[in-house]
């Protein structure tokens, strides 16, 4: 059996009353519902952290049986949908921790240039980004995710849980077990860093 | 190809001004000052420095409007339509979390 209900539409558990009381009672249907409402978003979530499809798969469902172990300890002030959010991100930080070390001395290249004189190298940035008549939607979103995918794993990962996971610099730090200054060190060489990959396509040239 | 950064002696010249004049700060201490301003942590004085910086400096300008622009492109790009809708459920993911919730392991 496949459940494709859209979320909002007609049938049980549409309500988050609803879902979390059938959830708390552990029913079939409402698990089903949960899940389904859910999971894709966690996919994302889970496969950008972690950048592999078959542990990505299993931190979501690793997420899912935390969430409703503690069914009952949620007591409803976040959103559901929030603390799924936190508790995927937690799963996929696990993983990425029992990982080794990553080298990180690659993104110095990347870095913004200067000259003897402590003055920056820029070239003039276009009054207008013609990027967008170059590439669709989805060939600029796929190209951006590439040179993401570039970075430096060390880089890449506070990127990720700072700029799209929307942790803050204090969580972040305590997820990775780093200081908050050195988060925000990787932080600014992260986004530096892509700026110089992206910079073809910022500045309208064939990527 | 290089991209073309401008005179030498001009930007010579603009660094004898940023370390000696006051209130002027060097591009490498605007840099180092950059994520405390965009995440408003600077006090005012300091973020009064700055954007002076940025006033009187074509190079950062453009490159916290590059840097800006790589802020948005990022978070545009795992912005994905298709993860939010209702996906097909594999029922052994169901079955998985419906056993684990089984009551032996709680409390
Ligand atoms: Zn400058």
């Amino acid at each position: 059996m496949v459940l494709q209900k859209e979320p909002g539409g007609d049938g049980p558990f549409n309500d988050e009353e609803d879902l979390l009381a059938g959830l708390k009672r552990g029913e079939r249907g409402a698990v089903s519902r949960f899940v389904a409402d859910n999971i894709g978003r966690m996919r994302a979530v889970a496969a950008r952290l972690v950048k592999d499809e078959d542990l990505a798969e299993d931190c979501v469902q690793e997420a899912f049986i935390k969430a409703l172990k503690n069914i009952d300890r949620f007591e409803g002030r976040a959103k559901l949908r929030t603390w799924l959010h936190r508790i995927t991100v937690n799963e996929a930080l696990m993983v990425l921790r029992s990982r080794k070390r990553l080298a990180e001395d690659l993104i110095d290249p990347l870095l913004p240039d200067f000259d003897e004189n402590a003055c920056r190298l820029e070239a003039p940035w276009p009054k207008r980004l013609s990027a967008e008549d170059i590439l669709s939607q989805a060939e600029q979103r796929a190209l951006v995710l590439s040179k993401i995918d570039e970075l430096p794993e060390s880089y890449r990962i506070v990127l990720v849980l700072r700029d799209i996971e929307e942790l803050d610099t204090a969580e972040v730090a305590e997820a990775l077990g780093i200081t908050e200054g050195n988060v925000k060190v990787r932080l600014h060489r992260a986004r530096s860093a892509l700026k110089k990959l992206l910079e073809p396509l910022l500045r309208g040239e064939a990527p | 190809m290089t991209p073309s950064y401008g005179s030498r002696a001009l930007r010579f010249m603009k660094g004898l001004m940023l370390r000696n004049l006051p209130l002027m700060i060097t591009c490498r201490e605007f840099e180092d000052f950059l994520l405390d301003y965009l995440e408003g942590n600077l006090p005012r004085g300091q973020r009064r420095i700055f954007d002076l910086h940025l006033a009187i400096c074509r190079e950062c300008r453009d490159y916290l409007a590059a840097y800006k622009e790589t802020m948005a492109l990022g978070k545009r790009a795992f912005d994905d339509p298709a993860a939010v809708l209702p996906q097909t459920v594999p029922e052994d993911l169901i079955t998985a979390v419906m056993e684990a919730r089984h009551p032996d392991s709680e409390k």
